[in-house]
C-alpha cells in the first residue's frame, strides 16, 4: 500500500480491489498460456530456460511478474517473427505490425486479433452522441507497416461505418527532418492535408476521425483557410494519440478549432495513448475545470501500465509522484512481462470508470529526451 | 520568480505548459516562460495585417518619438515584465543569470539596444537614403525629382525567431515598429529577456500592444512563424543558414567569420594595432558574429599570434557580477565539452599551433555550466581547417597567406577590417563580394556604425520598390459616400 490508495472513496477502493483481482486471475491465465509447452510461443518456451523461477509455479498474481527480467524491446528487432507466435494460435493469419517512426530495422509485433479487440473495447468508451453509430471515418495517420490504419479502419466497420485513410509514413518525415528539408516537410504535410480536406469536402458523410495531434491542426488550419472549419464540415467527434498531446494544446484545440466544449456544441476530441505493444490506453474526461490535464488509463486487464521510481523499475511511485511508464502486456497472442516505455509522467488515481491506476503529463523520458526525434506527427 | 506569458498581439495568455529558467552557475530557478504551440502563431498569424492597420494610425513621426520614449524607458525605467516589475538591475541580473553573459556586458548590450533605439530616426534616415518616411506609409510619394517612386510593404508584421544567448542581435528587428510594421518573435529559451522588456517599453511609450506578438515555445513556434509570416529573420549556425539560402523570405544570421586583413605595407607596424585586434577578439566574450575570428597577414604572424596571447591568454573565469569578468558562461555544458573537441580536431592538423598552450586549461567545468578560456591559434597556411571555424567564445586563427591571395581565400566576411594604405588592395577589398562591412583602417571589427546597414537592409527585406503611376480620371468619379 501506499499513498495512493489513501485518497480515493471507499467505492472507488472496492472497485480497483476487484479490478485488480480481475488482473491477478486474468494474469495467471496468460503466463499459463505462454509458458505451457502446448499454447506457448517459440521465444516465450525458449526463454522459460534462462529464466531462475518457473512461471508455470511461481507466478501466482501480478506483481510476481516483477520476477521477469525487463522485456527488451531489442528481441523485437528482426527475425524470425515465427518464434513470437503462441502455438495455441499456430496457421492463423497473421499481421507484422512496426514502430512508427525509426530508419533501422523496426521493431515487430506479431498480431492476429489483438488490434481488433483492443479498438472494439476502446469503442465501447466512445459515446454515441459524438461518434455517431454508423457514421463514416477518416483515418488520417501513419498506415503502412504501422497497425493505426487497420485498427481505426476496424473501429469504423465495428460502429457500422466505413473508413477514408490518408497515410502518413513517419520514417520519411524523420528522414525530412534529420536532412534539414523543412520545406519539403511542409509540403509533405500539406499533400497528406490536401487529400483529408477533399475527402471530408465530397460528401462523404465523414462524421468521425482519428489524426495525429500535427495533422489535425494542419487539417484545421487548412479548412479554415477555405473559409469553414472541422465543425462545418461534419465532425463531430475525434480521437487523437500521441505524447505530444498536452494540455496546452488541448486547450488549444478545445477554444480555438474545435468551436468549444462539446456540451457546449464543439467538436468532442478524446486523447489516446498507444501503441504496438500495449494497444490503445484512454483518456478520463479532460476538463477545463481540470486544467486540460490529460490522465491516460490502460485496458486493463489486457495491459497493464505502472509509474515506477526512475532508480528501481519494480517500485511504483506514489500518487502525483513523477516515474518512468512501464508497460506490461497480457493477452493470449503477447506477452510482456515488463517493458520500460520512452516515456515519463505521473501517476494518477483509480476512479469510477477506470478503477486502477493512470499516468499523466506524459513526455519523453528525460534521460532519452535529447536522442529521441519528436514531433514526428 | 518571474512568470513571462505569451503575448497575442497585445493580449497575455495563459499557457498551461512553461519552461524554467535557471540561473547557469547555481541551477536556481528564475523564471518560467509559458509556452505555446504552431497552432495558436499560425492562427494569430491570420490576424497579423491588424498589427500593421495599428501602427497606421500614427505617423512615422509619431513612431519615431515614441521609440526615443522607448529607449529611456528600456535603458532606465521600472517596467512591467510578465508579471513583475522590472528595475533595470533585475534586468540585467536575470539576463546575466539565464545566458552566462557577465553583467558589464549586459549592461553595454542594453545600452547598445536602447541607442539604436533612440537614433532610429537617423538610423532610418540613412537606411533608406534619405527617403520621406511617409512615403513608404503611404506606398507611393514624390521624392523630390518630379518622380513617383513606390515602396509596397511586403508583410504586415516581421517574425523573428530570436537566438538564446546574444543580447545585443535585438536591434536588428527595432526599426521594424517605426516602419509600421508589426513583429511576431520567439523569444529565445534563455535570453526573453530583451525582447520582453523592448515590448513593454515599446508599450509603455504608446506603441499599440496589437503590435506585437510574443510566442515562447518550442521548434514548433518557431517553425510556424518561419512559415506563415512573409518575412522573417533567424538566428543560428552556418547550417541554419545554408538551409534558408535563397529563400527571399528569410534573412539568416549566423556565424561572421569576421577577419582583420593586415596588409603588406603596414604588416612591419603591427604591434601599432594590437589593442585593436584585441578588443575585435575578446569583446562580449567572442560572442558575436562581428568578433574578430581570423587575422590574415603575409609575414610576422607568429609574433602576432603571441602577442595577443600573452595579452587574452590568462583571462579566466571570474564571477558574473564581476565588472572585471570577461568570459561567458556556457549555460549548456556540453556545449563547452563538444566544442571544445572540435578545437582539439583543428589543432591536430599539421601546420596549426596552440599559441595559449602555455597559459594553462581551457575548459573549465563547473556543476551547472562550463567556460572556455580564450585562445589563439597560428596557421601555417589559408589551407588549415581551422581558418574557416567560428567558435562561440574568444578564439582567432592567425593565418599567414600572401597578400596576393588573401581577397580570393578568406571565404565570407561579415565584417571585414582592411589594415592598409594601399590602394589597390583597399580597392580589391570594396570589390569583394565576400565582405559585408568594410572598414578601411583600424576599426575593431565589433565597433559598429549604426547609420550603416548590418547584414542586410532591412528597408530591402521589408519593402519592395516598384512603379506607380497615375492618371486623372476625364470625368469627375461619383461620390461613393
Amino acid at each position: 500500500m501506499n499513498t495512493a490508495d489513501t485518497s480515493i472513496s471507499d467505492e472507488v477502493a472496492k472497485l480497483a480491489a476487484e479490478a485488480k483481482d480481475r488482473l491477478n486471475e486474468h494474469t495467471l491465465k496468460t503466463v499459463h498460456w505462454h509458458f505451457s509447452e502446448d499454447t506457448g510461443s517459440p521465444f516465450w518456451l525458449g526463454k522459460k530456460a534462462e529464466l531462475n523461477f518457473d512461471p508455470l509455479t511461481d507466478v501466482k498474481s501480478f506483481e510476481d511478474l516483477k520476477k521477469f527480467p525487463l522485456f527488451e524491446d531489442e528481441w523485437l528487432r528482426g527475425g524470425p517473427l515465427a518464434r513470437w507466435v503462441p502455438k495455441g494460435h499456430a496457421g492463423k493469419p497473421t499481421f507484422v505490425f512496426e514502430t512508427g517512426g525509426t530508419t533501422g530495422i523496426p521493431k515487430s509485433r506479431v498480431v492476429i486479433e489483438d488490434h481488433w479487440k483492443d479498438y472494439e473495447l476502446f469503442s465501447d468508451t466512445l459515446p454515441d452522441k459524438y461518434f455517431p453509430r454508423g457514421a463514416n471515418w477518416l483515418m488520417l495517420g501513419p498506415s503502412g507497416p504501422r497497425r493505426l490504419r487497420l485498427a481505426v479502419e476496424h473501429l469504423a466497420q465495428h460502429r457500422g461505418g466505413t473508413c477514408f485513410c490518408i497515410d502518413l509514413d513517419p520514417r520519411w518525415v524523420v528522414k525530412l527532418i534529420k536532412k534539414g528539408w523543412m520545406e519539403h516537410l511542409e509540403e509533405y504535410k500539406k499533400h497528406c492535408v490536401d487529400q483529408a480536406v477533399t475527402v471530408l469536402t465530397a460528401g462523404h458523410d465523414v462524421q468521425c476521425m482519428f489524426a495525429t495531434p500535427k495533422l489535425l491542426e494542419s487539417l484545421g488550419e487548412a479548412l479554415e483557410e477555405r473559409g469553414t472549419s472541422l465543425q462545418e464540415v461534419g465532425i463531430k467527434g475525434i480521437f487523437s494519440g500521441g505524447t505530444e498531446f498536452t494540455p496546452q494544446w488541448t486547450r488549444f484545440c478545445v477554444e480555438e478549432m474545435l468551436g468549444g466544449p462539446a456540451e457546449e456544441g464543439g467538436v468532442y476530441m478524446t486523447p489516446t495513448y498507444g501503441n504496438t505493444l500495449m494497444g490503445l490506453a484512454c483518456s478520463k474526461p479532460i476538463t477545463a475545470a481540470d486544467g486540460y490535464k490529460i490522465s491516460y488509463y490502460a485496458p486493463q486487464p489486457r495491459a497493464v501500465t505502472e509509474v515506477v521510481s526512475f532508480d528501481d523499475y519494480n517500485q511504483p511511485v506514489g500518487i502525483g509522484e513523477t516515474g518512468r511508464v512501464k508497460l506490461y502486456t497480457l493477452t493470449d497472442e503477447f506477452f510482456v512481462p515488463g517493458f520500460m516505455e520512452r516515456d515519463e509522467g505521473e501517476r494518477e488515481a483509480p476512479f469510477e470508470m477506470y478503477p486502477w491506476d493512470g499516468v499523466s503529463g506524459v513526455r519523453p523520458f528525460h534521460e532519452l529526451a535529447s536522442a529521441t526525434t519528436v514531433g514526428v506527427y | 520568480m518571474i512568470t513571462l506569458s505569451p503575448l497575442r498581439w497585445g493580449k497575455p495568455y495563459e499557457s498551461l505548459d512553461f519552461t524554467d529558467v535557471v540561473h547557469f552557475d547555481t541551477g536556481e530557478p528564475i523564471a518560467r516562460i509559458g509556452n505555446v504551440g504552431g497552432g495558436i502563431v499560425g492562427r494569430d498569424m491570420r490576424q497579423a495585417h491588424k498589427a500593421r492597420e495599428a501602427l497606421l494610425q500614427f505617423s512615422t513621426d509619431d513612431l519615431l518619438e515614441k521609440c526615443k520614449r522607448a529607449a529611456v524607458l528600456f535603458e532606465s525605467a521600472d517596467l512591467q515584465v510578465g508579471d513583475s516589475t522590472q528595475s533595470v538591475d533585475q534586468f540585467v541580473h536575470q539576463q546575466s543569470a539565464s545566458t552566462g553573459l557577465p553583467e558589464h556586458m549586459c549592461r553595454s548590450n542594453l545600452a547598445k539596444n536602447s541607442f539604436v533605439l533612440a537614433n532610429m530616426e537617423q538610423i532610418l534616415d540613412c537606411l533608406t537614403r534619405g527617403l520621406d518616411l511617409s512615403i513608404l506609409s503611404r506606398g507611393y510619394g514624390e521624392e523630390g525629382r518630379g518622380v513617383v517612386v513606390s515602396y509596397q510593404a511586403q508583410t504586415p508584421i516581421l517574425g523573428a525567431v530570436l537566438p538564446n544567448n546574444s543580447p545585443g542581435v535585438h536591434t536588428l528587428w527595432l526599426p521594424a515598429i517605426p516602419l509600421q510594421i508589426g513583429l511576431a518573435l520567439k523569444p529565445g529559451s534563455q535570453e526573453p529577456w530583451t525582447p520582453y522588456r523592448m515590448v513593454s517599453a515599446f508599450i509603455e511609450a504608446g506603441v499599440p500592444a496589437e503590435a506585437f506578438g510574443l510566442y515562447p515555445g518550442g521548434h514548433d513556434s518557431g517553425g510556424a512563424i518561419m512559415t506563415k509570416a512573409p518575412r522573417s529573420m533567424i538566428f543560428g549556425s552556418a547550417q541554419t543558414v545554408a538551409q534558408h539560402s535563397g529563400n527571399p523570405k528569410v534573412q539568416a544570421h549566423g556565424p561572421g567569420f569576421s577577419k582583420i586583413l593586415i596588409g603588406d605595407d603596414v604588416v612591419d607596424d603591427w604591434e601599432n594595432y594590437l589593442d585593436m585586434m584585441v578588443e575585435s577578439v575578446l569583446s562580449n566574450s567572442g560572442r558575436s558574429c562581428i568578433n574578430c575570428s581570423g587575422i590574415w597577414a603575409s609575414r610576422h604572424t607568429k609574433e602576432i599570434a603571441a602577442a595577443i596571447a600573452k595579452r587574452i591568454g590568462p583571462v579566466d573565469a571570474l564571477p558574473p557580477s564581476d565588472p572585471n569578468s570577461q568570459l561567458a558562461a556556457f549555460t549548456v555544458p556540453a556545449m563547452a565539452t563538444g566544442t571544445y573537441a572540435m578545437v582539439q580536431q583543428d589543432l591536430a592538423e599539421s601546420g596549426v599551433t596552440d599559441v595559449t598552450a602555455e597559459f594553462g586549461e581551457k575548459l573549465i567545468e563547473r556543476d551547472h555550466c562550463a567556460y572556455l578560456r580564450p585562445m589563439v591559434v597560428h596557421a601555417d597556411s589559408p589551407d588549415r581547417g581551422v581558418v574557416s571555424k567560428e567558435y562561440m567564445f574568444p578564439f582567432v586563427s592567425v593565418v599567414q597567406c600572401p597578400q596576393a591571395e588573401m581577397l580570393r581565400r578568406i571565404g565570407p566576411t561579415l565584417v571585414g577590417t582592411v589594415l592598409t594604405a594601399d590602394q589597390a588592395l583597399i580597392s580589391a577589398a570594396g570589390s569583394s563580394v565576400d565582405i559585408d562591412r568594410v572598414n578601411i583602417g583600424p576599426i575593431p571589427t565589433n565597433r559598429l556604425n549604426w547609420l550603416q546597414p548590418h547584414e542586410g537592409n532591412i528597408i530591402d527585406f521589408l519593402f519592395r520598390s516598384r512603379a506607380y503611376q497615375t492618371a486623372d480620371l476625364p470625368v469627375a468619379a461619383a461620390s461613393t459616400s
